[in-house]
Parts: structure tokens; sequence; C-alpha cells
């Protein structure tokens, strides 16, 4: 079933220059909004846990251009760039990351835990592997409604060896439910390679098992990943039932801000971010095809840089949460 | 000599059944293995089949009778040789006897602020449970079942009988044997705006599942600053049954009552549990419904009005009395108004509250009684540590000291895991005796 994607091919997509360059901004708003967000937790304005999602971003900005209104987005804990790329304001997700009253849950969710109804993103879990069967649920919320809509259930290498993830499977694959499992494949659960978590590392070949169409897919190029996203969606949106996709990417930072990754070389970090970075390589692609000229991506470079400076004033400016708001939102007034 | 073939238990807590049809007629040879006769227990219908050979001599119970007690002759089977006349004078009288009568409902003795309703009607637990769902699934499209054995089954303890039926297999789903994955789907479809009834075949196998429902579907709410809500019931029979032994016979009332975000309820009655699973099913918010498998065939009056609901965080005083309260839910409530009455020989009048709701508890119905009485007695199936009585206590202590009259005593599990011998069994269970005795002491009378 596995129907494996030459790795680094930037195919005939199809793909219009104005969306490549939609891509592009998309991508480089994650990566300014991380690096941004790293900074704020230097300064001790971010507490807890902060998991950057930078060198990973063409997953998800290629696979949510494939959305439509209405689907769902779930994921883990490593959730900022899913929700700018769900159209989320960066300002109420970095307001969040600093807890104060203007973050996407007031201040009482943190990086983890943040979600928007309106824009489909159900979260932002804490607990490894707990998104994909809610990502299931709300795929079996799609069809149960008839509405059209699916379900994309991100989740990282290190879920992919949870019990709870297959229980999904099973059950996606029996009912047939429009969901697509992502499995971010960025080589390491926390300081852990996948060499030495799993006994086969070809999490695409675990779909087979449920009989799922399964794909492979290079992560760092995200006209690859698009062009899957299309096939993927395609196929759910017929009620072929779900897709168990796995991207293969990278994370540049550590696990978490705490985290040195002692346990990769520089070498192999310096190898993907000079040779495989996305933002790089669709930039040299934008050049390429004269997409934009230098003027151009100074502009878009501006343009962002502004927004993410933007969200950090916000996040700094916003007021705490009322202390009453400790004892709101615990139970919803029947 | 003529065998007599027994009204068999099929389940652990089967006393009584339905013989449902003889496949089998007088006269007919059998072999061991044969299936004789179909018997519906309390939990399926299951087939009797022939251990000994030889001839259907009799048939001593007509099918179509319900409630044949375990043990009772349904057929005398002839040997080689042996003539029906042999057998005639030794028809055992039994057999003759009219099906057992239907059990009594119990008697509520005390006074109530519940609207009371005109008209009720004799329901099993059981019964109760399925109309609650049923009449919930025709009034909210939204609203469906899932669960191991719900559907085609028609459910592992025959509570969804009739639903798949009535409302397909759309509605009513089963599952495959995936506590933890079905949990979490369920959750999400909650989260995508349905109202999942989530059954579990019992509450130990929710532990498989904990995550969800602490992690996901209570806490959510809170850490989404009000965005998400979780409209879920989690339902199945929880505690002891009967000879199940230590990984079956668990009350995590306690455990999910210690959870911000969960409400928890435990009904005792059939009304209890049809009044309070359908208000739990209609609440926006996840709900924890604790069932009792040994109250499942246990009879009760239930209103018989299509309005009727029963308000969660509300406690009923059973049994009015005014020397000592006792405080109990779910099966040990029955067992706390038999020691009431045990207690009435004596001269002791027991104000029974069934608390219905563990979470949120309904502390001002406990501390009005404790006020009159001066003196409580807790009861729970699970253990006293950290428990269900020990919350209890606490509040009163916080909050009616100077009312004590003695301490609060709690009557609860033995600090044991559930044996299985039967003697050890009902010895870690508490008994109506240990709640008249805990009554007793409370009020310093030997």
């Amino acid at each position: 079933m596995a129907t494996k994607k030459a790795a680094g091919k930037n195919g005939a997509s199809g793909l219009k220059p104005e969306q490549l360059v939609q891509f592009y901004r998309d991508m480089l708003l994650i990566r300014r909004f991380e690096e941004r967000a790293g900074q704020l937790y230097g300064m001790g304005l971010i507490g807890g846990f902060c998991h950057l999602y930078i060198g990973q971003e063409a997953v998800v900005v290629g696979l949510q251009a494939c959305a439509k209104p209405g689907d769902s987005v779930v994921t883990s804990y490593r959730d900022h760039g899913h929700m700018l790329a769900c159209g989320m304001d960066p300002n109420g997700v970095m307001a969040e990351l600093t807890g104060r009253a203007g973050g996407y849950s007031r201040g009482k969710g943190g990086s983890m835990h943040m979600f928007s109804r309106e824009k489909g993103f159900y979260g932002g879990h804490g607990i490894v592997g707990a998104q994909v069967p809610i990502g299931a649920g709300l795929a079996f919320a799609h069809k149960y409604k008839n509405d059209g809509g699916l379900s994309f259930a991100y989740f990282g290498d290190g879920a992919a060896n949870q019990g709870q993830v297959y229980e999904s499977f099973n059950m996606a694959a029996l009912w047939k439910l429009p969901v697509i499992f992502v499995c971010e494949n960025n080589k390491y659960g926390m300081g852990t390679s996948v060499a030495r978590a799993s006994s086969s590392p070809d999490f695409a070949r675990r779909g087979d098992a449920y009989g799922m169409k399964s794909m492979s897919v290079d992560g760092m190029s995200v006209m690859s990943v698009f062009e899957a996203g299309q096939e993927a969606t395609a196929h759910v949106r017929a009620g072929h039932g779900p897709v168990l996709m796995e991207v293969h990417t990278y994370r540049y930072r550590g696990h978490s801000m705490s985290d040195p990754a002692k346990y990769r070389s520089k070498e192999e970090l310096q190898k993907m971010r000079e040779h495989h970075d996305p933002i790089d390589r669709l930039r040299a692609h934008l050049v390429d095809i004269k997409a934009m000229d230098d003027e151009g991506f100074r502009t878009l470079d501006k343009q962002i840089k502004d927004i993410v400076a933007a969200s950090a004033e916000f996040a700094q400016t916003s007021p705490e949460p009322d202390p009453a708001e400790l004892w709101t939102d615990i139970l919803v007034a029947a | 000599m003529s065998i007599q073939i027994l009204m068999p238990a099929l389940s652990p807590t089967m006393t009584e059944g339905k013989l449902a049809k003889w496949l089998v007629k007088e006269g007919d040879k059998i072999s061991s293995g044969k299936v004789l006769a179909e018997i519906e227990t309390d939990k399926a219908t299951m087939e009797l089949e022939a251990v000994d050979e030889g001839t259907i001599g009799q048939i001593l119970v007509k099918e179509g009778t319900e409630a044949v007690p375990v043990n009772q002759p349904i057929a005398v089977l002839l040997q080689d040789g042996e003539s029906k006349a042999a057998i005639a004078p030794a028809a055992p009288k039994a057999a003759t006897v009219a099906p057992a009568a239907a059990p009594k409902p119990v008697a509520t003795v005390a006074p109530t602020t519940e609207p009371s309703y005109d008209k009720t009607k004799i329901q099993t637990v059981r019964e109760a449970l399925r109309d609650a769902m049923a009449e919930e699934m025709r009034a909210d499209a939204s609203v469906f079942l899932m669960g191991e054995e719900v559907a085609e089954y028609q459910g592992a303890y025959k509570i969804s009988q009739g639903l798949l039926e009535e409302f397909g297999a759309k509605r009513v789903i089963d599952t495959p044997i995936t506590e933890h994955g079905f949990a979490g789907i369920g959750v999400g479809a909650a989260f995508g705006g349905l109202k999942p009834i989530v059954e579990f075949m019992t509450f130990n196998f929710a532990m498989q599942a904990v995550d969800h429902i602490i992690n996901s579907a209570a806490k959510t709410l809170y850490m989404s600053g009000g965005q998400m809500g979780c409209p879920i019931v989690f339902r199945g029979p929880n505690g002891a049954a009967a000879r199940v032994a230590a990984q079956h016979s668990q009350c995590y009332a306690s455990w999910y009552a210690h959870i911000p975000g969960l409400k928890v309820l435990a009904p005792w009655s059939a009304a209890d549990a049809k009044g309070l699973l359908k208000a739990a099913i209609r609440d926006p918010n996840p709900i924890i419904f604790l069932e009792n498998e040994i109250l499942y065939g246990q009879s009760f009056q239930v209103p018989d009005d299509p309005n009727f609901v029963l308000p969660i965080g509300k406690a009923k005083v059973e049994r009015a009395g005014d020397h000592v309260t006792i405080v109990a839910f779910s099966i040990m409530v029955g067992k706390a108004l038999a020691a009431a009455e045990q207690l009435a020989k004596d001269g002791i009048n027991a104000e029974v509250i069934n608390l219905r709701t563990i979470r949120p508890l309904d502390t001002e119905t406990i501390l009005r009684s404790v006020q009159k009485t001066n003196r409580c007695v807790t009861v729970e199936e699970g253990w006293a540590t950290c428990g269900v009585g020990s919350e209890i206590g606490a509040q009163i202590m916080e909050q009616a000291f100077d009312h004590l009259d003695a301490p609060v005593l709690r009557v609860a599990g033995k600090d044991v895991p559930m044996p299985y011998a039967a003697n050890l069994e009902a010895m870690a269970l508490p008994q109506a005796a240990d709640i008249a005795a805990a009554a007793k002491a409370v009020m310093y009378r030997a």
C-alpha cells in the first residue's frame, strides 16, 4: 500500500507562483514567530514547556494548504506552527505563551493547550499520542454529521509507539473515518532517536496492517507535502477511509527549550540546515522561476517581522488573567 | 433412575432467568451436547446443552416462563428402559409452582422535595437505563452510544437492549476491545459537536482509558479558556459484582470524584437510574455514571412521565429519622435501608441519605441532617482511604463540628483487593450488620 515519494521531489505540482509565495510567507511566519518565542522564553516571559517547530514548517504549511473550511486539526504540544497555519491570530498565540488574558485560552492553557473552534483547531494536547484518537473522534463527528469535513491528526515519531495510536488506526480504518494521520517524523522522540525507539523505523508501513492508504513524504519540501496532501485529501473526501502519511522532517531546536540536544551531532544539524531547509529551498525555487525578486523578499521579510514584533508586544502588554479566572471554565453551566 | 434437568446459573449474578424456548419435546431422545433450551439470563440469551443422555420424559416448566429460579428442575430425563409413568410421582412440586413473585418494589418511606409524579410503573434498573438512553436519543439526534457489545449483542449486561433495532448502526456502535482508543474517539466526537454515551463493559476497564477521561475530557474546558466543552457520558457498572475477584471488583467513585471538571453520578434505584441518566445525557459536561451490576435486575417504582428527570447534585433522603444519619450511594443505599430497619427494632430511628451525585457533593442535605441527628455514618463499597466517606467526614468536621456528638464513622470496603471466595468476599464488603453496628457505635449503644 505504501507509496513512496522520491525525497526532494519538487515536481510539477501545478502550483501557481502566487501559491508558492503564500507557502513561503506562511513558513517564514512560523520560523520568525518561533524564533521570537524562543527569545521571549529566554527572557523569562514564557514559562514551563515550550516546544518549537523550527525546521518542520513545510509539513503543516503544505498540508493545511489542502484543507477546506470546516475541516478539523489536532496535534501535540509542538503546536504553534499548526495554529498559525490554521490562520489563528499570532497575537493570541503569543499572548497565550506569556500567560496573558489576551491569549487563546485566556492564559489558562499555555504553549501546549490552545484551541480555536472558529478555525477548526482542536488543540494542542500535552499527552503524547492522546490527540490521535481525538482526531479520529473529530473525523467520526464529520462522518456522523455528513458535513463533508475531514480531520488532520498530527503526531510525532515518538507518539508513533503509543498503543492508542494503533487503536485509532484500527477503528478509523474499520469505520472508514475521514482522517489523515500525519506522522511528523523529526527523527527524535525527545532525546531518543527513531533507531533506538522503533523496531521498524518505516512508520508509513504501519498503516498497511490496517489496510490504510499509506504515504511516505519528504517533509523538507513544501511542494512534495502539498502534492501528497492533495492526494490524501482526495482519497479521504471520496469516502475511501483514512490515510497514514509519514512526513520526514527535522527539528532544529531541542525537544523543548530546556533541551541542549546533545544526542545528535552538530554536523547532522548543520547538514539539514544548509542543504534541506524548507524555507531556503522554496526561496531558491521562487528565484529560479522568477516568482519574486529581491525587493519582494525584502518587503515580505519586513511584513513578517512586523507581525511577529506586534505579537510579542501584545503578549507583553496584555494583562495577566483576572484572579477571578481561577474559578471559571471548570464546568459549563447546565 | 430419572435425572432432573435444573435451571442453570449462566452468569455470576444470575439468580433467576426466563425459559425462553424449548428446542426439544417430550419423547425426544437426546445425546450429550444437544441444545435443549434457550435461557434468558440477566445478561444474555444462552443455550442449555444436555450433559446426560436419555429421553425427555417430562417438561416441567413451559417455555416463556419468566423468573425461573436457578436450580429449579425444568425437565426430567429418562434413562434407558424407564417409562414416563415411573417419574410421575416423583415430579418435583416446584415445577408447577407459579414463577417466583415479581421482586417487591422497595418502599420509599421518606419525605422528598422532588416533584411527585402521579403515575409510576415498576421497572428494573436495567430497563430504566435503556429507556433513559432511548428517550434522549429520540429527542436529540446528536446523542449516540458506543462501546463493547452495545449493539448486536444488545449490551454485555443487556442495558442497550433494542437500541440497535430502533436507532440503527450509525447511532449504536459496537467498538473493538480498545477502551483507551474509543474513549479518545468519544472525546473527539464530543469536541466535534456530538453527545456520545460511552459504555464501559465495566469501570474496571476504564482504567485503560482514564487518561482521556481526565486529561482530555475533564480538563480541556479549563485549558481552552472555556471554548472546548466536552458533553459526554461515560457509563457502565462499577464496584463489586459477584465472585469476580479483585480486577473486576473495584469502586471508582472516589477516583473520579477527585477531579474538577467531572460530574460523578451513582444511582441506586431504577428511578435514580432513569432520572439521572437523562440529566447526564443532557448535561454539557463530562459525566461519570457509575452503575452497579447487582442492581441491574432489581425493580423499583419509576415515574411514568416523559418529563421525568432528576437534578444532578441533589441527594435524596430515602428514610427520615432523627437519631443518626447514614449516608450511602449506589448499592449501599439498599444495605443502609436494611440496616435502618434493624436499628428501628432497637428503637433507633436512622435517617438514610442516598447521595445520587458524588461530585458535586450535596453537602447541604448532609449537613442539614447531621444538624438534626448529630451523628453520622458513611457507607461505601470502595476503600476507606481517601474515599467518599473521608470527604464527607471532612466536610462535616469543617462545617458542622459543633453539631457532632460523636466522631463520624466510615463503613467501607476492607482494605484488601477483592477476594474470590464467597465467604471472604462477603467479609470484604460492607453489610447491613456492619452499618447497624457503626450506627450504634456513634450512638454509644452496644
